[in-house]
C-alpha cells in the first residue's frame, strides 16, 4: 500500500518538474511583456506544485519524509518566486528575485564576509558569552542568598517585557561606534534569561537525589558540580539558545544606531536607504543562516552534554 | 482559600522587601556610577578652575549637569515629570504622546498578528500537508533574526505608499504572529486522544470540537505566547521608528536624542518604553487571569 503511494508520489513529482522545466523555457525575455499562456501555464504549475507538496505531506512516515515535505516546499517558494518576479517584471526595489540575491551573495562575499566578521565574530560572540557567562556566574553566586534571589528574580523577570536593545544609542555614545557598544547591548540582553535560567535550573534536582549526595557525606561545592549543575543543563541550554538568537536582534539592531561602515545591521539599513535591495537580502541571509546554524550547534552539543534527560532519550 | 488569603501579607512582605533592597542598590549604585563617570566634564566644564572647589561641588555639579554622560536617577524623573505636566497630550514634548503612538502601532500589529497567527494554527492543526510544509519553516524562523527584515519591509511598503501607522505595525505583526503560531499549534493539539474521542461519540462537527475542546486547551498555551508577542512588538515598532525619518514615537525619540547628545533625553525615552512595554505586558497578563479564571469557574 504505502509502495503504491510512494510510486504515486514520485509520478507527481516527476510531472511537476518537468512542467517547471517547460515553464522556465517558456518565459519571456527580460523587460518584455508577458503574455497570457506563461501566466495560465503558471497557475496550473502552481497547482500541480501544491498537489505534489500534498502528496509527499501524505506519505506516512519517518522524520527525513516529514523534512522532505517542508524542503520541497521551500523549493517551490523559490521557484515561484524567481518565476513571478521574471512574470510580472516585479521592480527589482520591490524584490529582488532569488538568483540576484544569489548572484549578490557570490559577487559581494567580501563585503558580507567583512560584516560577518564584525557583527558576528566580533560583537555577537563576544557579547553572547560575555552576558550569558555573567547571567551564569550571578546565578551561581546568589545560589547560597536566597533574599537576593528573591529581590532580583522578578527584576529579571521583567526584563523580558522591556525593550532593552534601547540602550543602543547609550552603549553607542558609551562604547562608541566599534563593535563595542553592541557587545555592550548584547550583554545587557543576554544577561537576564541565563540568570533566571540559572536560578530556576540550579532549583531542578530532586530531593530524593539531592538527600542522597548528603547521605555521602557531599559538601556543597561537591553537590554542586556532580549533581546540581548537571542537572541544570536542559535549563542552560535553553537560554543559551534563547540568547543566541537575541544576541544576532541585539548586534543587528544596535548597529541601526550608528556604527562603523562595516557590519551586517549597517549594511541593512544603508542598502535599504539606497534601494539596493538585493545586497540587503543577501545580508539577511547571511545573518538568518548564522541564526540557524548556532541554533543548530548548541542542540547538538546539548544531546552529548545532557544525554540523559528524557527530551532527548525519547528521540 | 482562606489559608493563601492569611497568607498574603506574609508573603507580600516576603517578596517586596527583597525587591526594593535590590532598587535600592541599583539606585545607589547608579548615582556613585553618576558621579564618576560625569567628574571628569564636570571639573573641565562646570567647577572653578585649578581645583578651587570643594567634594560636596564636585558631587553636587556631577549628579545636575547639562549634559551628562550618565544622568542621575532625579535627573530623568524630573525630566519625565517635566514633559508629562508641563506640555499636553498632543505636544510632541510631552513623553506620553510618542508612548501613545508607539502603543497605537504595537497594538493594531498585535491585534492582527494574533489573529493571523491563530488562524494559520488552526489550518495547520487540521491539514496534515500544511503541518509538514510549513511548521517546520515557522519553527525554525525563531532561530532567525526577523528584526532584520524591518527596513526591507519599511522600503516595500513605503514604495507601494503607505505610510504612518501601517508599516510599524506590519512589523509589529510579523514579530507577534511566530511565538502566537507556535504556541497555538502545541496548544490546539493538547487535548488527549480520550478527549476527542469523547467529542467524536458526542458527533460533535469539526467545529464544534474546535470551538469546544481544542481552542479552550489552548487557552494556556496562547497567552504566554501573547506576552512574548506584544514585548517584541513593542521593540518592533520602535525599531521601524528609526529609519523612516519619523517625527513621533518612542524609536524616534531616541533617536533623535542620540542626534543632538541630549542623554537626559535618551534616558527619560528609554525609561517611558520600558514603562510602555511592561505596561502593555501587564495588561495582556491581566486579561490572561480574567479570562482563565471564568475558564476554570464556567
Amino acid at each position: 500500500m504505502s509502495g503504491r503511494r510512494a510510486i504515486g508520489c514520485g509520478v507527481w513529482l516527476l510531472v511537476a518538474a518537468f512542467g517547471a522545466a517547460l515553464l522556465w523555457r517558456w518565459l519571456p525575455e527580460p523587460g518584455a511583456q508577458a503574455g497570457p499562456g506563461p501566466l495560465l501555464a503558471c497557475a496550473a504549475l502552481l497547482l500541480l506544485a501544491g498537489r505534489s507538496v500534498q502528496q509527499v505531506a501524505a506519505l506516512d512516515g519517518r522524520r527525513w519524509q516529514a523534512l522532505a515535505t517542508a524542503a520541497l516546499f521551500g523549493l517551490w517558494v523559490v521557484y515561484f518566486w524567481q518565476v513571478g518576479v521574471m512574470l510580472f517584471d516585479v521592480p527589482r526595489v520591490l524584490l529582488p528575485a532569488p538568483s540576484l540575491i544569489g548572484s549578490m551573495l557570490v559577487e559581494r562575499w567580501d563585503t558580507l564576509a567583512a560584516d560577518f566578521v564584525q557583527t558576528v565574530l566580533k560583537a555577537v560572540l563576544i557579547g553572547w558569552a560575555l552576558g550569558s557567562g555573567l547571567g551564569f556566574a550571578v546565578g551561581v553566586a546568589i545560589d547560597r542568598a536566597p533574599f537576593l534571589q528573591r529581590g532580583l528574580l522578578p527584576l529579571a523577570n521583567l526584563t523580558s517585557t522591556v525593550p532593552l536593545v534601547a540602550v543602543a544609542p547609550i552603549a553607542v555614545m558609551w562604547f562608541g561606534f566599534d563593535w563595542q557598544s553592541k557587545a555592550a547591548v548584547v550583554v545587557l540582553m543576554t544577561f537576564f534569561p541565563m540568570l533566571v535560567a540559572t536560578l530556576a535550573g540550579l532549583q531542578a534536582a530532586g530531593k530524593l537525589e539531592r538527600e542522597l549526595m548528603h547521605s555521602y557525606a557531599a559538601g556543597y561545592t561537591r553537590t554542586l558540580l556532580d549533581l546540581r549543575l548537571p542537572a541544570a543543563m536542559p535549563f542552560l541550554f535553553s537560554a543559551l539558545k534563547i540568547n543566541a538568537t537575541l544576541a544576532l536582534i541585539g548586534a543587528i539592531v544596535a548597529e541601526f544606531f550608528g556604527s562603523p561602515t562595516v557590519g551586517l545591521g549597517f549594511r541593512i539599513s544603508t542598502e535599504a536607504a539606497r534601494m539596493n535591495m538585493a545586497l540587503v537580502w543577501g545580508a539577511i541571509v547571511v545573518a538568518a543562516a548564522t541564526g540557524s546554524l548556532a541554533y543548530a550547534l548548541l542542540v547538538l552539543l546539548e544531546r552529548r552534554v545532557a544525554f540523559w534527560h528524557p527530551s532527548i532519550r525519547a528521540e | 482559600m482562606t489559608g493563601t488569603v492569611a497568607m498574603k501579607p506574609d508573603r507580600l512582605s516576603q517578596r517586596l522587601l527583597p525587591v526594593a533592597s535590590v532598587l535600592l542598590a541599583v539606585l545607589l549604585l547608579w548615582y556613585f556610577a553618576a558621579v564618576g563617570l560625569n567628574a571628569a566634564g564636570a571639573v573641565e566644564r562646570v567647577l572653578a578652575p585649578n581645583g578651587a572647589y570643594t567634594t560636596g561641588e564636585l558631587i553636587a555639579s556631577t549628579l545636575n549637569m547639562q549634559r551628562p554622560v550618565l544622568p542621575s536617577p532625579h535627573q530623568v524623573v524630573a525630566d519625565l515629570y517635566r514633559s508629562l505636566v508641563d506640555w499636553p497630550l498632543d505636544s510632541p514634548r510631552n513623553l506620553l504622546y510618542h508612548a501613545g503612538v508607539t502603543a497605537q502601532s504595537t497594538l493594531v500589529g498585535f491585534v492582527l498578528g494574533t489573529l493571523l497567527g491563530i488562524v494559520l494554527a488552526a489550518a495547520i492543526v487540521h491539514s496534515r500537508t500544511l503541518d509538514r510544509a510549513l511548521l517546520p519553516w515557522i519553527v525554525a524562523s525563531q532561530t532567525v533574526p526577523v528584526l532584520a527584515i524591518a527596513p526591507i519591509v519599511l522600503v516595500i511598503l513605503g514604495s507601494l505608499g503607505f505610510e504612518g501607522v501601517a508599516p510599524k505595525a506590519t512589523i509589529a505583526m510579523y514579530l507577534c504572529f511566530f511565538p502566537v503560531t507556535v504556541a497555538m499549534v502545541q496548544g490546539l493539539r493538547a487535548p488527549q486522544r480520550i478527549e476527542t474521542e469523547l467529542m467524536h461519540t458526542y458527533a460533535a462537527s469539526r467545529l464544534q470540537t474546535f470551538w469546544l475542546l481544542r481552542l479552550p486547551s489552548a487557552l494556556p498555551f496562547l497567552f504566554p505566547s501573547l506576552r512574548v508577542g506584544i514585548a517584541a512588538g513593542v521593540v518592533g515598532a520602535m525599531v521601524a521608528e528609526l529609519p523612516t525619518g519619523a517625527q513621533a514615537g518612542l524609536g524616534a525619540r531616541l533617536l533623535t536624542g542620540s542626534y543632538y547628545g541630549n542623554t537626559v533625553g535618551i534616558w527619560s525615552a528609554l525609561v517611558m518604553s520600558a514603562l510602555l512595554g511592561a505596561g502593555l505586558t501587564a495588561a495582556v497578563a491581566g486579561v490572561e487571569r480574567l479570562v482563565l479564571r471564568r475558564g476554570s469557574a464556567g
